[in-house]
């Protein structure tokens, strides 16, 4: 493999070229699978059968808690890419870890709010309202999951083998993902929840 | 037993019984055979591992084919069914089991796999690549892609077939009127398929965007890879509809979810929606690299360059943008109003402005031309007319208020398999014996070719041309039988026979590939066709590295220029070229995918959440999985040169 020095370690051979822009590509279906899923949620928004309606279960605290937390670990996965650029893996590994700490909260405040909609009969065979609800947040929450795991391996793999171009790209690649879902939580904090709190 | 009972055929008759005999002994047969031949070292080595772009090309091909026959067995039943009035020889249960995987099968495991056998076999080829951008991602593909079809085609001897149309509505492929596990298979099964086919598009993309050889820009791109990249854009931007609608008519099936259920705030239209969201694109995504495959085969034998090269990929652009604002015009019908209809109406006959244009373009590119009659060209030539009429009725169906009259009639029936089976698998038919020499080192027979086209030619016109008038009658499709008082009897006895006059020319196919084999000429050179484009410019066989030098191109038809205007395409002297390995990964992770569909299918979860969990972890294995590639040495490649030059 050819290394260009010139470019940043995560881009520096063109296999890592190549995964990079495979990866946006891969990113833009995603942008189609969520854009399915919020169409879909629209059409179901008011159709809540004899179930709850949105503004009767939703709670803005442990919304607020997800976001937060959300937020706070795509800051602190793009200061573990800038540490990788500077060529410091202890900090890079601290801030991955960070991130991943941060996400597994965000979890856990996921898991607890799906059981409170169970409890408050919002089951995910309730209405179509429900059904969407919970498909849509938990298709997101089935992609921080599995970010998770990744954002493990990778950090793994960094302390076992350091920073190469290899694990570089590996890094990098993950951080676009996070930032990703970060995104589309925001699209689901407004048109969801705030929307249908109003 | 109760576990069991699952298993258990729906609908059992003389004919399933006879093909779970059939299939049973054809696999022990293939078993027993390999291992007879000790041949089973040779299949993991070569093939069930391998990352080649051309052996996972020829892996689709031969699936394709085996689903072209299965779907094609299909047809024939239908229409026997309906030959005579108040038949008697299927079922109506049966009937639908038969039509809804005839269209499953045709055109996601037979259309599909085809146009994914010419993308892997022929754009590396013509960009001058040594493979895809992500050779192992490819495998993965193919493989996901073949568990796919497999589980689909169990089905209907375990647990019984899909019978809810291809399109599969719900309400109708709902738990309360489709009670058997058939539309579990639907839906799983091309879920697989399915995301095989959208990590197919992420590959070929970055391939054509990044790999090109030197010199080579994008509008100096042969148009088959225009054809290929346009097609892949819309799989990335289409498939993940089908992801998320599969997924749920997947839990309305399994989780009970109130997505698509008739009260609790459900809605019934959002699947029929969303489905041509994903499903209109499709038919695109298949009729574009058989444009492009068309546009190759007229300009070789026209011996001129393709006309109009600029408006030929903005008419590709043009459709593709446009195929995703046209879904409305599958359901006129159903209520959305005269503003919608109308919306709809008007930008489905604006496609075919574009499509126009391509049409001329041939037509121009083979003005004053030298013209050659090849099997592949006879096939173009045939193409043009038929799918013109295709197309024309098209604009007919996408007249909103006209449409109340056809809508589901034979009418419909007649029109689009009017422009598939012109369009799209005549593209595929004239590719293949336009591709065979580059793959396989000798010439498919040009009479017996020639005798196939017209044959089928025969047929369809006999098959089809009478379901347009028993349409416009009012013939409606998807029933098994009609009485004889409706009429619809003689011309329904003409379309049987030009679908057995089809059957004899896909026969006739077979008995080419066999008579072939055995007795074309084997010293055909590397470019038997006189042709115009790199994949020509390379050995026959295609050694693994595709070209020992990258090829350097100045031109849209770089060979071409190389053989009449003395441009120097291979500059450069001979170094180490570096490949990927094979990894047996892609074929165990979809073997466990097998597994998991099918424990899905039949709500076996112990074994559902283990294969989960199986494929998490062939994930988790590549993520550690140090896998760099291996160089092949410039005296390996330069002692295959030499001795793939002496072959000559």
């Amino acid at each position: 493999m050819k290394i260009d020095h010139s470019l940043p370690l995560e881009y520096s051979t063109e296999e890592n070229r190549l995964k990079i822009f495979g990866f946006w590509i891969f990113l833009g279906a995603e942008i189609m699978l969520f854009a399915t899923l919020f169409t879909s949620y629209f059409v179901y928004e008011n159709r809540s059968g004899n179930g709850p309606t949105g503004a009767e279960i939703f709670e803005l605290s442990p919304v607020l808690m997800e976001t937060i937390l959300l937020l706070a670990s795509s800051f602190t996965i793009g200061l573990g890419i800038h540490a990788m650029r500077l060529g410091k893996q202890k900090a890079m590994m601290s801030f991955f870890a960070v991130t991943l700490v941060l996400g597994l909260g965000f979890l856990g405040f996921e898991i607890f709010e799906f059981t409170t909609y169970i409890h408050e009969g919002a089951g995910l065979s309730t209405s179509g309202f429900t059904s969407m609800l919970l498909t849509t947040l938990g298709t997101h929450g089935l992609h921080v999951t599995l970010g998770f795991f990744w954002g493990l391996f990778i950090i793994l793999q960094v302390k076992k083998r350091g920073l190469t171009p290899e694990t570089a790209n590996k890094s990098f690649i993950f951080s676009l993902y996070w930032h990703f879902l970060d995104v589309v939580w925001i699209f689901i904090f407004s048109f969801i929840y705030l929307k249908g709190m109003m | 037993m109760d576990f069991f009972d699952r298993f258990a055929v729906p609908h059992p008759s003389f004919l399933i019984y006879a093909s779970m005999v059939a299939i049973g002994l054809t696999v022990i047969a293939v078993l027993v055979g390999i291992t007879y031949f000790k041949k089973w070292d040779y299949l993991w080595r070569e093939w069930l591992t391998t990352v080649d772009h051309k052996r996972i090309g020829i892996m689709y091909l031969i699936s394709a084919l085996l689903m072209l026959f299965r779907g094609g067995v299909d047809a024939i039943m239908l229409r026997a069914q309906l030959a005579i009035p108040d038949n008697k020889l299927l079922e109506s249960q049966h009937y639908n089991e038969v039509f809804s995987t005839h269209g499953v099968v045709m055109i996601l495991f037979m259309a599909m796999p085809f146009i994914m056998f010419f993308f892997n076999f022929v754009v590396p080829l013509q960009i001058g690549a040594r493979d895809v951008a992500f050779p192992r991602l490819n495998a993965i593909s193919f493989w996901l892609f073949f568990m796919g079809a497999m589980l689909f085609n169990i089905s209907f001897v375990i647990g019984g077939s899909p019978d809810a149309g291809w399109t599969s509505y719900f309400p109708l492929a709902g738990n309360d009127f489709s009670t058997s596990v058939g539309s579990n298979y639907y839906m799983i099964a091309i879920q697989i398929a399915g995301i095989g086919t959208l990590m197919t598009g992420i590959n070929f993309i970055t391939t054509i965007f990044k790999m090109r050889a030197p010199g080579m820009k994008l509008m100096q791109m042969p148009m088959f890879t225009w054809s290929a990249l346009i097609s892949n854009l819309i799989i990335v931007f289409a498939f993940p509809v089908l992801t998320v609608l599969l997924a749920m008519g997947t839990m309305d099936r399994l989780f009970d979810t109130k997505f698509f259920a008739i009260g609790d705030g459900g809605s019934d239209m959002l699947w029929a929606n969303l489905f041509w969201v994903w499903g209109h694109p499709e038919v695109y995504i298949l009729i574009l690299p058989a444009f492009g495959l068309f546009s190759e085969i007229i300009s070789t034998f026209a011996r001129r360059n393709l006309y109009g090269y600029k408006s030929m990929v903005a008419s590709m652009v043009v459709i593709s943008a446009f195929s995703f604002f046209v879904w409305a015009h599958h359901f006129f019908t159903m209520g959305q109003g005269a503003l919608a209809n109308s919306f709809f109406s008007i930008t489905t006959m604006a496609i075919a402005v574009p499509t126009g244009v391509k049409i001329f373009n041939w037509l121009f590119t083979l003005w004053k031309g030298k013209i050659e009659f090849t099997t592949p060209m006879l096939y173009a030539m045939h193409f043009l007319p038929l799918f013109t009429l295709g197309g024309v009725t098209g604009v007919m169906l996408a007249m909103s208020a006209a449409d109340y009259q056809y809508h589901n009639t034979m009418f419909l029936v007649a029109h689009f398999h009017n422009v598939i089976i012109p369009g799209v698998v005549y593209a595929m038919l004239g590719g293949l014996t336009y591709y065979w020499p580059k793959m396989f080192g000798f010439m498919l027979n040009e009479r017996i070719g020639k005798w196939t086209v017209w044959l089928m030619s025969i047929g369809f016109v006999l098959a089809f041309i009478p379901m347009y008038i028993t349409g416009l009658d009012g013939q409606a499709r998807r029933m098994y039988t009609y009485s004889e008082a409706t009429g619809f009897g003689p011309l329904n006895m003409v379309a049987f026979i030009g679908a057995g006059i089809m059957a004899i020319s896909f026969a006739l196919l077979v008995y080419n590939i066999y008579y072939s084999v055995r007795y074309s000429p084997r010293n055909i050179g590397n470019d038997p066709w006189n042709a115009r484009t790199l994949e020509w410019a390379t050995h026959t066989p295609v050694p693994e590295y595709n070209f020992a030098v990258m090829p350097q191109v100045k031109s849209t038809e770089a060979f071409w220029d190389a053989k009449k205007n003395g441009h120097e395409i291979f500059k450069g002297k001979i170094e180490k070229i570096h490949m990927p390995n094979s990894s047996g990964l892609p074929f165990i992770m979809s073997c466990i995918f097998f597994v998991f569909g099918f424990s899905m299918i039949f709500s076996i979860w112990p074994l559902a959440i283990i294969s989960l969990l199986g494929i998490l972890g062939c994930l988790v294995y590549r993520s550690f999985e140090k896998d760099h590639g291996h160089y092949i040495p410039v005296e390996e490649i330069e002692e295959t040169e030499t001795k793939l030059r002496g072959a000559k």
